[in-house]
């Protein structure tokens, strides 16, 4: 099967510990091809894969209603951090995401974006969705790099970013950076997984992909999820209760 | 500048315990750059040779597309072959998008422009009593080709080692076609560009210093084998 995967689940390791479990029980070989949810998504509607895991509901749930995907779970969920120097020469600490979003512009203080049509970049353009039209953005540097390379370049500069926490918990030891900004309802991050429409071509393996989405989904693996931790903090939080209905999300 | 060091720590300690993935990238690099090289020589020196001793119409246009193709960029290989060989595409139902096998023929593309150039290059600038003396002296066509590759050794020889420094390193081909999958497609290169992606510098570098590692085996043999210090 190949699996296209958001890089935060797959340079957190998560699936370095799901994959073999699923290999084993599913007698199959997964390839795993970590790109952002657009890429991922882009690769899904070719045919490309079979499995995509992702972060961006909306985008998501377009995928379903175009017939791109035939089911869709709700996998796990974490949380958006706004991450700045320690210093704070902005003075976003303790705002709401949309002020601290504002003050950052009017501030004209750095602010690093992924600028490449990721889960993390959509959810960023979001926020500044919400805020004036007439808001400057002329302080916002796009790199169009994944969340690592984003994460360094924000440290160097000692700006602004948003970031999943996943990347962040994993990244804590090589940068500065501190979350700033408490959490709020926009900041949550929830993970999704999609079997994508056969019909593509007849190289879509939509049984194995069904298989995978069910492994998921399952409450032994949903209790492994929340078990993964790094320096003693869960990564990521199960969506699904143990009768394997799904929690509603916010 | 610490990361210098710890990197080329890390170098020689993953290299001496063997280090299971480190090792497999190590050794799959070097597979699948051997392989997309050797195979551009086979096809790639006859060319070179024809295109420097015979005349044939359009055979400067080729020399030139030849000698173009060398500065072909990797991530604009990696498109083609994307192209060529995603499931839709006329070759998709061979299914080898996001394996071993595209990168070698992404890299055989990447190879066969550089081959074909140099050996043409280091032919057609061979001292021409050369050919005439095989001549004189009753050689046939056989072996008065065979001449010029004898003679020419010293050029060949840097021709497959560029190529191969250039397989060996690129990272264009290898992301875009291999897809950087673990204990299957991920390749020294991919492995480089993950790890620094992390932000663990120490790591990407010791890649780094093995790739380095292997160029000057590769060097060193090469310069051995065709004995170009005596």
């Amino acid at each position: 099967m190949r699996l296209a995967v958001t890089t935060s689940t797959h340079d957190s390791g998560l699936l370095e510990i799901l994959v073999p479990i699923f290999e084993e029980r599913a007698n199959a070989r997964v390839d795993v091809i970590a790109a952002g949810t657009g890429k991922s998504l882009l690769l899904g509607e070719r045919g490309e894969v079979d499995a995509i895991l992702c972060h961006s509901r909306d985008a998501e749930e377009k995928f379903i209603k175009s017939g791109h995907g035939i089911r869709r779970e709700d996998v796990m969920f974490n949380t958006f951090e706004i991450l700045g120097p320690p210093d704070d020469p902005a003075k976003i600490k303790g705002l709401q995401p949309h002020q601290a979003f504002a003050r950052l512009s009017t501030q004209q203080a750095t602010f690093v974006s992924r600028g490449d049509e990721s889960g993390t970049h959509i959810r960023e353009k979001e926020i500044w969705g919400l805020l004036d039209s007439k808001t400057k953005t002329d302080h916002i540097l796009k790199t169009g790099q994944g969340m690592g390379p984003t994460l360094t370049i924000t440290d160097q500069k000692q700006a602004y970013t948003i970031c999943d926490r996943a990347t962040f918990l994993y990244m804590q030891d090589h940068i500065t950076l501190i979350p700033l900004v408490p959490q709020a309802l926009i900041l949550k991050n929830s993970y999704g997984v999609i079997v994508v429409n056969p019909n593509k071509n007849n190289l879509v393996n939509s049984d194995i992909a069904n298989q995978w989405v069910d492994f998921l989904i399952s409450s032994e693996i949903q209790q492994k999820i929340q078990e993964y931790q790094i320096n003693g903090e869960s990564l990521f939080f199960p969506l699904h209760d143990a009768s394997g209905s799904s929690y509603s999300v916010q | 500048m610490q990361y210098l060091w710890d990197g080329i720590q890390q170098a020689f300690l993953q290299i001496l315990s063997g280090d299971h993935e480190v090792m497999q990238a190590t050794l799959r690099t070097i597979w699948i750059s051997g392989t997309a090289v050797l195979a551009a020589s086979v096809f790639g020196i006859p060319i070179g040779m024809c295109l420097a001793r015979t005349r044939f119409p359009l055979r400067h246009t080729l020399l030139q597309a030849f000698r173009i193709g060398m500065a072909l960029p990797t991530v604009f290989i990696g498109i083609i072959c994307f192209a060529m060989f995603s499931r839709q595409a006329p070759l998709g139902p061979l299914n080898i998008l996001y394996t071993p096998w595209a990168i070698m023929v992404g890299e055989f593309l990447l190879a066969l422009p550089i081959i074909v150039s140099l050996t043409q290059g280091a032919i057609q600038s061979l001292d021409r009593r050369i050919s005439e003396t095989a001549k004189i002296l009753g050689a046939g066509r056989l072996l008065r080709w065979r001449t010029f590759l004898s003679e020419a050794r010293i050029g060949i020889s840097l021709a497959i080692l560029t190529a191969f420094s250039r397989c060996v390193t690129e990272l264009g081909i290898a992301m875009m076609v291999g897809g950087n999958i673990k204990d299957r497609t991920r390749t020294l290169s991919t492995a480089t560009a993950m790890e620094t992606g992390k932000g663990e510098f120490s790591d990407g570098l010791a890649m780094g210093v093995i790739l380095l590692g292997i160029a000057m085996i590769v060097t060193l043999t090469i310069g051995r084998l065709i004995r170009d210090d005596e």
